[in-house]
């Protein structure tokens, strides 16, 4: 099931009426989610992406613009309707009910032509739990289970009435940093099984590039860039995508164009062709900065961080916005820690620059 | 650990709460034991020098009495019928007032009004409202009913005689429960909508995303999140009903019943007053242990039926 968000926008009226401010919590989102694929919206608080999410649940009325679910209009469509699996974020397991209660619970709301018999729900009850991998914790309640175990239980909640749309609240974010990276494949491999389109809420970047087939970035109600995580970080549009992905962060710098060269402080470090003179912002990855006794960047040397395979080099350069110049390098190259500089060469393709008044990325060739 | 040389100090911090104790509570408690078991106790012949023998005298007479069988009779039947009707309209009350959002405070402060007003007071406007004044109808004199039975002649049923002389019992009970059920209400809806409140909102997204109907709402998601403030509200609406005493003067005066037929609806605690009335402390004694022997028994049985339905 295809899912289209169509001109998306949802203001909160202000609550004070005589500040009158309104909060623009999505702005004009469009984006056409293909059938079966894991979306990640991402973004920093408030940037819409969890209203997003129970917009596309109808927990939540867009202002204006519409939702498909495939060729359905469900923008007037109530949530039980429109047949959602939704994962909330303190995944809101009820705690007075067993987990097997709490699996049948959706499946006993059924009527009609939909209504199961007790052998039905309960099959559908353990194929959900057999999914998730809790058949084992049936008789136990919410309380009695880790958090992990409780995060299955409220997806297998989700998968029992068999969603047309699987949707996740920040599936991750009560979880210890090891279940989390345990959870994130397991929530990968359950998509993959069932083939529903989900789509999911993190500010977690890593999470978000590590299991989505798609990510979209948001900042402050307004989508950012669409894309494929890989390329998304490969090829950001702008400063703030630039910066929101990667771990560690990308280093930015302030500099300028000149002469079809670009130049930090007053190191030319980069020739290139078909932009014009301006100020910009420059991002270079961690990984672009190279070490090189001829290196065209200088920097401070502040400390040199060895972590097994690879090492960082932590700078910096009184152009930086960013606090450190951090660069990681293989552990094979030998920096001496005891320098008070370090060179640098950037590789092109690890390096973007950016209009200082849009931030928008300044697209170049490489002379 | 305190340092022994201190702890002194600790006692003497803690003395005046502890004399206060002692002298209003564990000496009254234990002194209701002791003339309790002191056969025919009475403070007046006390001080004139009697002496009275140990003995369970004093229950075995409470028990005798017609009057407390009666009183016995008046208390359970109130417990039995209010603490069922006013909690499941308090329930009503409060997911109800839970629900709305204009209004909600001003009918807050509605339903709580009874419990900041005089239940005597309260209890004199529910008498004028359930009287009769003057004469039957047909007679010389004025006819003039109580507002109820306004009410009833209006829609076209007979007036009943509610509480003056010549009423029946159960129509003097009918009464006593709407009244003890209106004033037991504001506090039970604030209890409650207080545990409505605290429940997460998420359960009711995640009980609408899946299309519960609201009927299964109620009764399999707000009623088991809210059962400890409902066994906490019937519990103590239990011990609350065993000491009904007020209200009972309230409609009737302290003659605990309709004109023609004094003390019918007299209560355990009514009972108690009575003999201490007529000195008989040892009497009073031996009534209030027994009246707490039954709330011991009826709230331990309470807490054992809770346990299996409250989920915690």
């Amino acid at each position: 099931m295809k899912v289209v968000l169509q001109n998306l926008t949802k203001i909160f009226p202000s609550r004070d009426k005589k500040a009158g401010k309104e909060v623009v919590a999505v702005n004009d989102f469009n984006f056409e989610i293909p059938d079966g694929q894991l979306v990640g919206l991402l973004g920093p608080s408030g940037c819409g992406k969890s209203t997003t999410l129970y917009m596309i649940s109808g927990l939540q009325k867009p202002t204006s613009g519409k939702i498909f679910f495939g060729d359905d209009d469900v923008t007037e469509l109530s949530t039980e309707n429109r047949g959602i699996g939704l994962v909330f974020q303190n995944y809101a397991l009820y705690p007075h009910m067993t987990v097997m209660q709490n699996i049948l619970f959706p499946l006993q709301n059924l009527k009609g032509k939909d209504k199961l018999t007790k052998e039905e729900m309960l099959d559908r009850a353990y194929e959900a739990a057999r999914l998730v991998q809790i058949d084992e914790l049936m008789d136990r309640k919410p309380s009695e289970l880790s958090g992990g175990q409780q995060q299955r239980v409220a997806i297998a909640r989700a998968l029992v009435k068999m969603p047309r749309v699987l949707l996740l609240d920040e599936p991750l974010s009560n979880l210890d940093a090891r279940l989390r990276l345990q959870t994130r494949e397991e929530i990968r491999r359950i998509q993959k099984e069932t083939g529903i389109t989900t789509v999911f809420v993190t500010h977690d970047q890593e999470e978000a590039m590590s299991i989505s087939d798609v990510i979209v970035v948001m900042k402050l109600g307004v989508v950012q860039q669409i894309g494929k995580p890989q390329s998304v970080y490969d090829d950001p549009q702008n400063l703030f995508v630039a910066k929101f992905l990667g771990t560690p962060p990308i280093n930015v710098l302030e500099g300028k164009v000149e002469g079809g060269k670009v130049y930090i402080g007053s190191e030319a470090v980069l020739e290139i062709e078909g932009v014009e003179d301006q100020e910009v912002y420059i991002g270079v990855r961690p990984e672009g900065l190279e070490p090189c006794a001829d290196g065209k960047l200088t920097c401070s040397l502040n400390n040199l961080e060895v972590m097994g395979r690879d090492a960082s080099v932590v700078a910096s350069h009184e152009n930086a916005i960013s606090p450190v110049i951090r660069a990681i390098i293989s552990s094979d190259i030998k920096i001496d820690p005891s320098a008070q500089s370090v060179k640098f060469n950037v590789k092109p393709h690890k390096f973007f620059i950016f209009n200082k008044e849009t931030e928008q990325r300044i697209y170049f060739e490489v002379k | 650990m305190v340092d022994n040389k201190q702890q002194w100090k600790a006692w003497l911090y803690l003395a005046p709460a502890c004399i206060l104790l002692l002298v209003f509570t564990v000496w009254p408690i234990f002194n209701t034991l002791r003339m309790a078991f002191l056969n025919g106790y009475g403070n007046m012949a006390a001080i004139g020098g009697a002496t009275f023998e140990f003995g369970i005298e004093n229950f075995v007479k409470v028990i005798e009495y017609k009057e407390f069988l009666q009183c016995l009779q008046n208390t359970a039947i109130l417990c039995v019928a209010t603490v069922p009707i006013s909690t499941i309209l308090a329930l009503l009350i409060a997911v109800a007032l839970n629900s709305i959002k204009p209004l909600q405070k001003t009918l807050q402060t509605i339903f709580f009004l009874p419990y900041v007003t005089n239940s005597i007071a309260i209890g004199m406007v529910f008498a004028a409202m359930f009287n009769i004044v003057g004469l039957k109808q047909g007679s010389a004199m004025a006819d003039t009913w109580g507002i109820i039975n306004n009410v009833i002649q209006f829609f076209g049923g007979e007036p009943v005689n509610w509480l003056n002389a010549g009423s029946t019992y159960v129509s003097n009970m009918v009464v006593m429960v709407i009244y003890i059920v209106w004033n037991a209400l504001p506090f039970k809806i604030l209890i409650l909508l207080g545990g409505l409140q605290s429940i997460n909102k998420q359960y009711y997204d995640a009980a609408k995303v899946d299309g519960t109907p609201k009927a299964r709402v109620l009764t399999k998601i707000t009623i088991p999140l809210l059962s400890p403030m409902l066994a906490y509200v019937v519990i103590t609406g239990f011990i609350g009903g065993f000491k009904e005493y007020s209200s009972i003067i309230g409609i009737f005066g302290d003659k605990m019943g309709p004109a023609d037929d004094a003390g019918r609806l007299n209560t355990m605690v009514g009972f108690v007053y009575d003999a201490l009335e007529r000195d008989r402390q040892g009497r009073a004694s031996a009534a209030a242990l027994i009246l707490f022997a039954i709330i011991l028994a009826v709230t331990l049985f309470n807490n054992n039926v809770i346990k299996k339905h409250v989920h915690y």
